[in-house]
């Protein structure tokens, strides 16, 4: 066992860790954050999309001792402090880019990344940015179309 | 002006608030305090002897509190199957048992072994190795066909053949259909595969058992589509538990698709576990582990032929279908390629005569049952691509033909056992021929053609069945449940309403919908209604969400139940008012004695509902708070036309979809963007098998495709947007709202729409040989067509 320190959605945290402890598990057990999902075991579905220092990872596959020390932001800390959505969250909710829920903040931490690099990618840049995130409920029309409208590019989606 | 509540109008969601902030509580958030951990050990070989499992050297591994083998479970029942098929030989089908761990045999890769409860899940997993497993293997049973052959190796003995049933529908058709087809101035056959499939929610299956020494009641925290089912099944059949000592709880569930309907063996181990050890018992798949242990869906092989005249009429149809059942019946597996297959073979379509003929295989692969559409996109797969195939050899226009044979007049009997009860597929298909812009289709043919691109336009029609079930008639073809369901509205002295309804929402917006309707009803918001769902403590029994019946059937319980309090509310509204119960009238919140201005609100009737002291106590009891259970008359029935357009690079055979496009009769929709939200995901489903998916086992039964590496979902950039459109409605004739149902009619339409525009493009790029390929229509599969 060692011990991890790190700073999650604004706060600091510490826990033992074994080696083999995945940062998604850390985040699940550890620190009860349950909002990080985990869909698959070959780290393809992105459920468990969070951003470390910034960029986003995969927390399936990240050791946790591997985080320590850095920055770690999970779909518990999107929203601001008195509960109110992001325009993301919001654009989601407005959309209906989600059906069961459970790719959602994997998701969204994605769509954030993308929209931090690039804030007004094409549907196609968002198309192929979301390789990597697996929804198997919404045949992805309107999670493309919320984040369009997130990047204020609410028509540009082709068939609407 | 769209409405902004009540039915009809686009409400969003409540429940994406806690989904979009990390709130959600799926079964594997669920942690109980002192909660040991399950690892399953599980087949690596498609059948085998058990001679004998040594867990020595794994119990003695730290942190293991105990492992489990067949042997302990030689006293309990075996998994239930929920659906018996007669077969035309009057011989009922055969029905193995289905142990929750395996004994004396394993019949698939993945069939459970063992299972070792530990201190933690790494323990639990490292142990699970060290179990030492003596299996003499045996030669496994794959293809349907090699399993029907003379000698084939048996996957349960006692059955003594690896067919569960030879079945017929309707018999009595079957000598006029052969005859009409042999007589028949044109006949189109064709040979095809309804490819296999992993249902693959994003959520892997989980299961958390719970047992209270002091009371002696078992709690259950699943990942289900329909928690009293569970509670049913396993109590009743396989572990002993009365339903007053079981709780089942199907908290947030992270989609089903069909495969969270039926009960698996990791449920009762868990429920069983927690009991013998007298701790909480988890298990979460890892999603390895969920291909090799949710049923799969599909997997049929199929010959059809289509008799027409030279018109293009359609006379007869006849089709022979093998169906994979796996290796043991799923819950209601046999269910699947019989009566909610057989019975849509009519389609839009006029055909005066139609013989479906099913055999049903076991084999040594995972069990196979209902996925999303469940035997109607198989019967829509085949019917809609002959069709297009007879449309080519005839010369007649594919909208042209179907148009030709739709059914014009309702309700219509069809020579497969139901009545439709209504529809109008001219108006469906006219709207799709509006938005799929197929006027525009030859000059972009034109455009791709100039990049060197094949283009194609698949079109066709389905119909499917909903709202599953008279349960009377469906007692007749086998059933062992009924297929009603239940509501019970609660209102509380202040007015607020609770809908406890024993249907379930793992995805498809419940929370919001529901409370929209009786918002209606009363004329009081939507905030004031609370739907409470997935917990058999707090609703009432009922059948759970599949087979697009939560509205249709569970909605209707809800009306009746809410109509009920409104008739009880109105008495008491009487009564304060001093008028007779007939001159009351309910509108926006507010009891009117009609033709006078005297009223009371709701929330005062509410009050005096609770607080009786100026109440007709004598005739009325206090307090306000209705069950009703519904079960439903006639199926529903959904039905509309889908356009595809493809283009197909020849050289790679690479299939790009371009445009997509939906038209849709649902009868009356209660939220529109969520029944947008439905279709989208339907046919997101439906492309996935028509271009990506297919589980794949190699001939000794080893699944190929058991992970995201092997197994191809559809990802955001396989699939197009979607043009969909439901306005084309006509009510549903038999139930209160008039609703028919949305959830899988996207992914019943859509895989022939996409396979018939890849034959389209190939056929006008001068591939005159190619007139199927099977799904999914992998570039490697396509340019070998091509090459013929
Ligand atoms: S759980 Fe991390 S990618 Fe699937
Ligand atoms: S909303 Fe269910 S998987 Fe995406």
């Amino acid at each position: 066992m060692a011990r991890v320190t790190m700073t999650v959605n604004g706060k600091a945290v510490a826990g033992e860790v074994e080696g083999r402890t995945l940062l998604v598990q850390f985040l699940r057990e550890g620190l009860g954050l349950t909002g990080t999902h985990v869909g698959c075991d070959t780290s393809q579905c992105g459920a468990c999309v969070v951003h470390m220092d910034g960029a986003p990872v995969k927390a399936c596959a990240v050791l946790a001792l591997d985080a320590d020390g850095a920055e770690v932001r999970t779909i518990e800390g999107m929203a601001s402090a008195d509960g109110t959505l992001s325009p993301l969250q919001q654009a989601f909710q407005d959309h209906h880019a989600l059906q069961c829920g459970f790719c959602t903040p994997g998701m969204v931490m994605s769509a954030a990344a993308l929209l931090a690099g690039n804030p007004r990618p094409s549907e196609h840049e968002v198309r192929e940015y979301l390789e990597g995130n697996l929804c198997r409920c919404t045949g992805y029309h309107n999670i493309v179309k919320a984040i369009m409208a997130a990047s204020g590019q609410g028509a540009a989606i082709a068939a609407e | 002006m769209p409405k902004d509540s009540g039915i009809g109008a686009s409400v969003k969601r409540r429940e994406d608030v806690r989904f979009l902030t990390g709130r959600g509580r799926y079964t594997d958030d669920i942690n109980l305090r002192g909660q040991a951990h399950v690892a399953f050990l599980r087949a690596n070989v498609a059948h085998g002897r058990l001679r004998g499992v040594d867990v020595a050297a794994a119990a003695a591994m730290p942190g293991v509190l105990r492992i489990f083998t067949g042997a302990d479970f030689a006293a309990v029942g075996g998994l239930p199957c929920g659906w018996q098929v007669t077969g035309r030989d009057g011989q009922v089908m055969k029905e193995p048992r289905h142990p929750v761990l395996a004994a004396g045999k394993v019949r698939h890769v993945g069939d459970p072994i063992a299972a070792v409860v530990a201190e933690t899940l790494e323990a639990a997993r490292d142990a699970a190795e060290a179990i030492v497993a003596d299996i003499e293997e045996l030669p496994a049973v794959i293809d349907m066909r090699g399993a029907l052959a003379a000698g084939a190796p048996l996957v349960h003995e006692e059955a003594g053949t690896n067919l569960c049933f030879d079945w017929g529908f309707v018999e009595d058709n079957r000598a006029a259909t052969d005859a009409a087809i042999a007589a028949a101035p044109h006949v189109t056959t064709l040979d095809l595969v309804n490819n296999r499939l992993i249902p693959n929610a994003m959520e892997p299956r989980a299961a958390v058992g719970d047992y209270n020494p002091a009371t002696g009641d078992s709690t259950l925290y699943t990942t289900s589509q329909n928690p009293h089912v569970i509670r049913l099944l396993m109590g009743a059949f396989v572990l002993g538990i009365p339903e007053h000592k079981l709780r089942v709880v199907a908290p947030d569930v992270g989609g089903g698709f069909g495969s969270k309907i039926f009960h698996y063996a990791e449920e009762a181990f868990v429920t069983f576990a927690a009991r013998a050890l007298n701790r909480p018992v988890k298990w979460t798949a890892q999603r390895s582990e969920s291909a090799l242990s949710d049923a799969h869906g599909r997997d049929h092989v199929t010959r059809i032929d289509l008799a027409l005249d030279r018109e293009g009429h359609f006379l007869a149809i006849r089709t022979r279908t093998l169906a994979n059942m796996g290796a043991y019946l799923s819950t209601f597996a046999p269910s699947v390629p019989t009566y909610l297959h057989g019975t849509l073979m009519a389609g839009n379509y006029r055909t005066p005569l139609i013989h479906v003929g099913v055999q049903a295989v076991f084999t040594n692969t995972v069990p196979v049952d209902a996925y999303r559409g469940a035997g109607r996109p198989e019967a829509t797969f085949q019917l809609e691509r002959v069709i297009d195939k007879a449309a080519r050899e005839l010369g007649i226009d594919p909208v042209e033909i179907r148009r030709r044979n739709f059914i014009d007049r309702f309700p219509y009997q069809t020579p497969v056992a139901v009545a439709y009860d209504t529809g109008n597929y001219h108006a469906t298909m006219d709207k799709l021929v509006a938005i799929a812009d197929l006027a525009g289709f030859e000059g972009r043919r034109q455009a791709s053609a100039r990049k060197g691109l094949l283009r194609g336009l698949g079109v066709n029609c389905y119909i499917e069945a909903c709202g599953i079930a008279p349960s009377h008639l469906v007692g007749q073809l086998g059933a062992r449940a009924g297929l009603y369901e239940s509501a019970t509205v609660r209102v509380n002295a202040t007015g607020g309403i609770v809908v406890m309804t024993g249907s379930h929402s793992h995805g498809q917006g419940h929370e919001t919908t529901f409370p929209q309707v009786i918002a209606d009803m009363i004329g009081i918001p939507e905030s004031q209604v609370e739907i409470v769902h997935g917990d058999t403590a707090n609703t009432p029994m009922g059948m759970g969400t599949y087979g697009s019946r939560s509205l249709a059937v569970g909605g209707s319980a809800m009306v009746r139940a809410a109509g009920k309090v409104i008739a009880k509310a109105k008495k008491i509204a009487a009564h304060l008012m001093e008028a007779a119960e007939g001159d009351i009238t309910l509108r926006d919140g507010k009891f009117t004695v009609a033709g006078t201005d005297r009223s009371v609100d709701w929330g005062a009737v509410c009050l005096a509902a609770y607080v009786p002291h100026n109440y007709p106590l004598a005739e009325l009891e206090p307090g306000l708070e209705e069950t009703a259970f519904y079960d439903p008359a006639n199926f529903t029935f959904p039905a509309g036309a889908y356009a595809c357009e493809v283009e197909v690079d020849p050289e790679t055979g690479r299939v790009v979809i371009d445009r997509f496009a939906a038209a849709d009769d649902f009868g009356n929709v209660v939220n529109p963007m969520i029944v947008d939200g439905q279709v989208h995901g339907g046919i997101g489903q439906g492309i996935g098998q028509a271009l990506c998916e297919g589980a794949v086992y190699d001939a000794n039964g080893q699944l190929v495709t058991g992970s995201y590496m092997d197994y191809a979902m559809p990802r955001a950039d396989d699939v197009p947007s979607y043009v969909v459109d439901h306005s084309c409605a006509t009510p549903c004739t038999h139930n209160p709202l008039g609703v028919k149902g949305c959830g899988e009619a996207g992914a019943i339409g859509s895989p022939p729409t996409v396979v018939n525009a890849v034959i389209d493009a190939l056929q006008r790029g001068g591939h005159r040989h190619v007139t199927h390929i099977d799904m999914p229509l992998s570039p490697a599969r396509v340019w070998a067509a091509i090459r013929g």
